[in-house]
């Protein structure tokens, strides 16, 4: 049977992990390869690598950061952040990375996801959104969630399907930082709504937030950063909870 | 020697990285006159017939069956076992290099696509591939087609999705996997052990 996948999430700059609180104060939080080791023996199922470097400078790094990760653990990984082109995502898989996540690219030039699709498949293409409530709905955000575009997150989560992402990444910003949990509404309406898997990210601060992301919220992964790099709460510890509330999980990994 | 195929393939690095830290030491072919006698993996990840098309521009179909004829050892890798078949719904009009006979089929709409993470593989038959892998291990998906589960004699372990597909083929010395050994931690590993031992 298909698990829930539970992601570490890292935010890389110039080849290191920094913590991310509502997108802004950032602490070191060590050396990505060490990391990426340290969850693939914790049962990790899958990493994140999110490069916040605002330039296009440091390519080779995270080119460089890549390779080293892909050389040392065995388990999937997404990176995602700055990539703006076909020959930008080659590059990047190339290097031994699974998926390539675009977020604020893929809203200025939504081609690029049908492009990527086409050439890598849709399993490596995954469309981050950053969304925070409006009213009844949620307002689509770029450029790390500083900018709103003015669109729908649902609509946008079903556009980017239908241009051929392979999955979903979506970040509450109303949630993320705030260790409260997920935001379940958002996940769920933008989980029915697609064909494709869906992965809750922004706003666990505990075990119970991850099994509601799954049941209530109805994602098929499960992520988080800061919660994870500073050991507030274990891979195992989720997936012993998953375990007890029947939800599909790999154990022993 | 194994020989590791080079068209372009998206997760050409990880396979050679995943062999080479099992001890063995890889060769990336990108065409047949670099070919050193040894075993050879079809990695790849991506379309049907961007995949077929590449093979094609290097010269590598011919080539393929003349060393599956010598009894040379291969296998392919996602998209790489899909090509071992002789069509795909992904490419209606691309011939595959039919190894195996069944057509690759897209997932039908209901259950989500891509298939994509972890499953457990159901084993039919006891196979060499196999060797210390427990039935019901886990290994990572990501795919969008698959191989439809039919009677026949090359399918040695198959999964449940939406639709149940062939996981794990083989028959006399040509080998495929659905899922990527070469992220599936341990248990990939000890499969890409295998090969290498067989």
């Amino acid at each position: 049977m298909l698990v829930k996948r539970i992601i570490p999430c890292l935010d890389v700059t110039g080849g290191r992990v920094v913590k991310g609180v509502k997108f802004v104060d950032l602490i070191d939080a060590g050396d990505p390869v060490e990391q990426a080791q340290y969850y693939n023996e914790e049962g990790a199922d899958e990493l994140v690598f999110l490069d916040i470097t605002a330039s296009s400078d440091g390519r080779d790094i995270l080119q460089d950061m890549v390779r080293r990760v892909a050389a040392t653990i065995h388990i999937p990984f997404t990176v995602g952040g700055g990539i703006r082109s076909v020959a930008d995502m080659r590059d990047i898989l190339r290097c031994g990375a699974d998926k390539i996540s675009i977020n604020t690219s893929a809203i200025k030039n939504p081609d690029l996801i049908t492009q990527g699709a086409r050439a890598f498949g849709s399993q490596c293409i995954v469309v981050a959104t950053d969304a925070r409530r409006k009213g009844v709905s949620w307002d689509t955000y770029t450029h790390g969630g500083r900018y709103s575009v003015n669109m729908d997150a649902v609509q946008w989560a079903k556009e980017a399907v239908e241009r051929g992402a392979g999955e979903l990444l979506v970040t509450s910003m109303d949630c993320d930082g705030t260790q409260e949990g997920f935001d379940n509404e958002l996940l769920a309406r933008i989980s029915e709504e697609v064909s494709v898997p869906v992965i809750a990210s922004g706003g666990a601060g505990a075990v119970r937030h991850f099994v509601d992301a799954v049941k209530f919220g109805k994602a098929d992964a499960v992520l988080a950063a800061s919660l994870f790099h500073f050991r507030q709460l274990t891979i195992n510890e989720i997936k012993k909870a998953f375990f007890k509330d029947e939800i599909p999980v790999r154990l022993p990994y | 020697m194994i020989n590791i195929i080079d068209y372009e393939g998206g997760n050409l690095f990880s396979v050679v990285k995943a062999f080479e830290f099992l001890g063995a030491e890889p060769k990336v072919i990108t065409r047949p006159e670099e070919y050193e006698a040894g075993k050879i993996v079809i990695p790849g990840v991506g379309d049907f017939g961007d995949a077929m098309r590449a093979l094609q521009e290097r010269n590598f179909p011919l080539f393929l069956h003349e060393k599956a004829q010598e009894g040379v050892l291969l296998i392919g890798i996602c998209v790489g076992v899909q090509i071992l078949f002789q069509s795909s719904e992904e490419a209606p009009d691309t011939k595959g290099l039919s190894f195996f006979r069944n057509a690759v089929k897209r997932f039908s709409p209901g259950g989500k696509i891509p298939h994509m993470g972890w499953n457990t593989l159901d084993f039919h038959s006891e196979n060499p591939l196999l060797y210390n892998v427990e039935n019901g291990s886990y290994v990572y998906f990501a795919h969008s087609y698959y191989i439809p589960v039919a009677s026949n004699d090359y399918e040695i372990a198959h999964c449940h999705y939406s639709d149940s597909f062939t996981a794990v083929v083989n028959r006399d010395n040509i080998y495929g996997v659905q899922f990527h050994p070469e992220k599936s931690q341990k248990t990939g590993l000890q499969i890409l052990k295998n090969f290498i031992e067989l």
